[in-house]
């Protein structure tokens, strides 16, 4: 099974590229409505929240932290396999990546700006967002600069800026493409705006190869540390149960790990939904899919030891936040997180299901089902069962406003993802092609220098 | 003497490569292939541009410098920020704890080169340009394109080398 078909013409990558602009097929369009429609529940959650006040959301002591926070960290988890895809195997010269990694990219960015929006609905006040922004006040003090949630804001900005800077680079040579075969309209004015009057000249290319490959490099650590930092807002509190070692990489890993998962779902969509047949191929999917296996058996590795650090550990409460949540209220949610996250997994390791495309659809779904789970499970267990036993309150349900509002956030970002993809090209057609060209070149060179052994005999 | 341009569009990088040896081998009166000389193609091949002599790039330093004074920048703005507690009482804890600011520092160090080298990029790689005189489509589709500017005389031998190696097309500047 090949990666990709090393004979294909690239007037052909451009000509299928540019086709998935203009005509994807109909589960495009409804995808699109359902997006839309479930938006449209979000806003009028928000919408209803916004007037009557936070308490609708049954945000309230001692659980000041819900699903918004769980779902924000979720999608800024989400954002990081972009970056694996694009930087981390880039640097390691893994071409298989080209076809699929702008999709990721731009995962990656939209995940980012979901997350933000959480940020936003869990202040409850939105008018006073400015707030949070590093300047003084009236009496000349700034913000907190040791406060993990301000570092959180910063990271979030330069991992955001950095992320679509890094995409819309990217993708100049496929946006010149696009210029040079639209016919006038905005689509033309638009692609010849953004190429920048890029002609693939040796010099563009020359800066273009080292410009990819800083930011690349600076993007890597910065993705770490972005989750990092989110782990500390937990790690760095006194909280029973946060306050763990481990939660950084804990965190990191399981961005990564629902991040590919993501990419699985939305891999199988697009190859659908555009007629992504020929590069998006299952070899490719089976590359991703065995990646995302690794991922999930490092993931429940540290997980294991989270909770061996806690059990063996002399911090009592921890430990029984650690019981009330395998067998107290939250208990189906934290072994559902168990079960998608750890034991759904070794269906990957199957090979016969590492290309069965409806087998992984589930898959992956399971998978960020569980990654999901784990966010909630983090936040909402340890406000429930804090240091004091009168603060316990373990029958705390978030109210309808805040489901509304977490099931509408994929709507948003499903709109915005598909919305890229009918208007930007989601296969890089530079980058599969340089893949054919090297990779044909390669396979010729194979074939001489067995003919030059064959004549040797 | 005026300069024309000529753009000859080539099916394979093995053509233009030969091409642009027979340029870098034969003196022509009016054609320096040094500054003269562009190579546009639909993907980056470090190979022809290696043949096209040592040509340094510079974004890296703009990445240094971009880095360097987001950091320091970073650092600065909140240790400036946290000076202002000299009218507080900090309880004996330092004014500007460094492994706290170092969070920041690292995000602002990032910030700024990632930046400073989408600058470098644009200002390095001539970004944004006007369309070159010659352009044609083919080369964001499949074919390889020579540029080169010369004098009225050395036209006529450029087309021949072009000829000779079997351009597709080749596109002349109208003459001034």
């Amino acid at each position: 099974m090949k990666d990709i078909n090393e004979d294909i013409a690239w007037a052909k990558i451009n000509k299928d590229v540019l086709k998935s602009l203009e005509s994807p097929r109909k589960l495009y369009w409804v995808i699109l409505a359902v997006a839309i429609a479930m938006i449209s529940v979000a806003v009028g959650c928000e919408v209803y929240q916004y007037n009557i006040g936070m308490g609708v959301s049954n945000l309230n002591n001692p659980h000041v932290w819900g699903l918004y926070i769980a779902t924000f960290i979720f999608w800024i988890g989400m954002s990081h396999s972009g970056t694996l895809l694009s930087a981390i195997l880039h640097l390691m010269h893994a071409d298989w990546r080209k076809p699929i990694y702008r999709f990721a990219e731009a995962m990656t960015t939209f995940s980012l700006m979901t997350a933000g929006l959480f940020v936003m609905v869990h202040l409850g006040r939105l008018w006073q967002f400015y707030y949070s922004l590093p300047y003084p006040n009236d009496r000349g003090l700034w913000p907190n600069f040791q406060s993990p949630l301000l570092w959180d804001a910063m990271a979030i900005f330069t991992y955001l800026s950095s992320s679509i800077l890094f995409l819309f680079v990217g993708m100049i040579p496929d946006l010149a493409i696009c210029r040079d075969n639209m016919h006038d309209g905005w689509r033309k004015k638009l692609y010849t705006w953004l190429s920048l009057g890029w002609e693939g000249t040796d010099r563009q290319w020359r800066n273009f190869r080292i410009t990819y490959l800083t930011i690349a490099c600076f993007l890597i650590p910065l993705a770490v540390s972005v989750h990092s930092i989110v782990a500390s807002d937990f790690a760095m509190s006194q909280q029973p149960g946060w306050h763990v070692t481990s939660f950084p990489p804990y965190f990191v890993a399981g961005a990564l790990y629902s991040g590919c998962a993501a990419i699985i779902t939305l891999f199988i969509i697009l190859r659908y939904t555009f007629k992504f047949e020929e590069y998006m191929t299952l070899s490719i999917l089976k590359k991703t899919v065995r990646l995302t296996f690794a991922i999930a058996m490092i993931w429940t590795y540290l997980n294991a030891i989270e909770f061996a650090s806690v059990w063996y550990g002399h911090d009592q409460p921890s430990k029984d936040v650690l019981i009330q949540k395998a067998t107290g209220p939250y208990a189906p949610f934290w072994w559902g997180m168990i079960f998608c996250g750890s034991v759904v997994p070794l269906i990957l390791a199957f090979k016969r299901f590492q290309t069965n495309i409806p087998v992984l659809l589930v898959t992956s779904l399971l998978l960020n089902l569980g990654m999901w789970l784990e966010r909630w499970m983090i936040v909402a267990p340890t406000f429930s069962h804090g240091y004091y036993p009168w603060t316990w309150d373990h029958n705390q349900w978030p109210s309808w406003v805040q489901w509304g509002i977490v099931f509408g956030s994929f709507g948003w970002f499903t709109l915005l993802f598909m919305v890229f993809c009918k208007v930007f090209p989601s296969v890089s057609m530079y980058e599969v092609k340089e893949m054919v060209y090297h990779r044909s070149r390669a396979a010729k060179k194979l074939e001489a220098s067995g003919l030059q052994a064959k004549g040797a005999h | 003497m005026s300069q024309r341009h000529l753009l000859a569009l080539f099916s394979n990088f093995d053509e233009a490569e030969q091409v642009i040896k027979e340029l870098r081998n034969t003196s022509i009166k009016g054609f320096d292939v040094n500054n003269d000389l562009v190579v546009k193609s639909p993907i980056e091949h470090p190979e022809v541009e290696e043949m096209l002599g040592d040509k340094p790039v510079y974004v890296q330093w703009f990445t240094l410098f971009g880095a360097l004074m987001g950091g320091l920048l970073g650092f600065f703005l909140i240790s400036g920020a946290q000076a202002n507690f000299y009218a507080q009482i900090k309880g004996g804890k330092p004014i500007v704890p460094f492994p706290p600011n170092f969070v920041l520092t690292y995000e602002m160090f990032i910030l700024g080169g990632v930046f400073i080298s989408i600058l470098g990029f644009l200002i390095c790689a001539g970004l944004p340009a006007k369309r070159s005189p010659l352009y044609s489509s083919k080369v964001s589709e499949d074919q390889i394109g020579i540029l080169v500017k010369a004098d009225d005389a050395a036209i006529s031998t450029l087309k021949n080398i072009f000829t000779k190696h079997e351009a597709l097309e080749i596109q002349e500047e109208a003459g001034k």
